[in-house]
């Protein structure tokens, strides 16, 4: 699993870090719950959710500035604890001098931020549901088809980044290529992406690696995309059965998604990336209630029917 | 499915050129490979899969092997990444 620290945070939400750099520890964020620790500024610390990011808005500021002098001590020192992965005020009001000394004890990161507090609130759960999501990396490329995103499998060297490449050039977008990094960001949401280091690259067998970003414009790849269909591509055995009718419906599972995968066999000559270009498009046909293989068997029963009644 | 922890011994890790030179041996074997490094596990035949996990010298990487050679490509690319050059 990536790991996320406030580091992290300060460079997707452009916060300001208050306290010593040198003083601070960047400890792992481990739950993307938040914590607003107003209780706690009342002195009721029994439930106080230490391993959470707590997040100080006017409210909990302007009752911390009630309080006593021996209080606000108290409250500060007991809400940074070695746990905390950061403490964050927002609408970049100023942090009282008792949390910044509190902080800098135990190193805990204190950043502000201009943003309000609830708009702070829902952004980092959103940037931490996904960060924190379970992550595997699949051997595959990751294009969007139409729309849809298609993670397109198969062994090594059976033509993966040579189709990608061709859907390229036809208009769509690539997100990765030979590794994709998965994620269940919601329950039955698969969301890919490109490892960093080799985001926008493709390569192909004879060429080495290319810049897809720079060689066909800033239209031809995306950052990230939710994985609708796979397609597995196969080396044509003479043995097997292809679906002739696409009657059935297959799948693959990944974490506990379910996605629907086709099977496509590679043959010399066969065109693939229209092949996957028309598979994409009949997925979304299917989805908006269009079933061109159901539609034409129900048709075909009901011939058979009519037939079996004129004998 | 065979494991095996190894340290990578070249001087400039699994560099661009050292990164292509043991997908290459990786594809001479039928065995389905994988490495694994820091909880990422990519396909050892796969190039681009391989360098995005920017292995370093003096590294700990666990090698995968599945299959009928998969004794023998674990050794071969045992071989290639503790060779010190």
């Amino acid at each position: 699993m990536a790991e996320v620290t406030a580091k992290d945070l300060i460079e997707e939400f452009n916060l300001e870090l208050i306290n010593n750099e040198e003083q601070t520890v960047f400890r792992p964020v481990t739950t993307s719950d938040i914590s607003r620790p107003g209780m706690e500024m009342a002195g009721y610390f029994t439930y106080y959710p230490a391993k959470r990011i707590q997040l100080l808005g006017k409210t909990e500021l302007s009752f911390y500035e009630e309080l006593s002098e021996s209080d606000k001590e108290d409250r500060m020192y007991r809400l940074c604890t070695y746990d905390t992965p950061a403490i964050i005020i927002s609408r970049g009001i100023e942090a009282p001098e008792f949390l910044i000394a509190a902080a800098n004890a135990v190193g805990v990161p204190l950043l502000s931020s201009e943003k309000t507090t609830t708009r702070m609130s829902s952004m980092l759960t959103t940037f931490l549901e996904s960060r924190l999501a379970p992550m595997t990396a699949m051997h595959g490329v990751l294009i969007d088809i139409y729309g849809i995103g298609v993670l397109i499998t198969g062994s090594s060297g059976v033509g993966k980044s040579e189709t990608a490449l061709d859907l390229v050039r036809r208009g769509h977008r690539l997100v990765a290529d030979d590794s994709v990094e998965i994620r269940q960001e919601h329950d039955g949401i698969l969301v890919g992406r490109s490892p960093e280091l080799i985001k926008h690259l493709l390569e192909i067998r004879g060429l080495g690696i290319i810049n897809v970003m720079t060689l066909f414009g800033a239209g031809s790849v995306r950052n990230f995309k939710r994985i609708g269909l796979a397609i597995d591509l196969e080396i044509w055995d003479n043995k097997k059965q292809y679906d002739r009718l696409g009657l059935d419906e297959d799948s693959v599972k990944i974490f506990d998604t379910e996605v629907p995968k086709i099977e496509i066999p590679v043959r010399p000559g066969r065109n693939l990336a229209v092949i996957i270009e028309v598979a994409a498009m009949n997925f979304r046909l299917k989805r908006m209630g269009i079933n061109a293989a159901e539609q034409f068997s129900e048709r075909l029963s009901s011939v058979i029917d009519e037939g079996a009644s004129e004998d | 499915m065979i494991e095996k922890k190894v340290t990578v011994k070249r001087k400039s890790g699994l560099q661009a050129r050292p990164a292509a030179l043991f997908v290459q041996e990786a594809n001479k074997f039928n065995a389905d490979i994988f490495i694994a490094m820091d909880g990422k596990n990519v396909n050892a035949k796969s190039i681009m899969g391989l360098m995005s996990l920017a292995v370093s010298a003096d590294k700990e990487i666990t090698l995968k092997a599945d299959g009928a050679d998969a004794e023998e490509a674990l050794a071969a690319l045992t071989a290639f990444v503790e060779r010190d050059e």
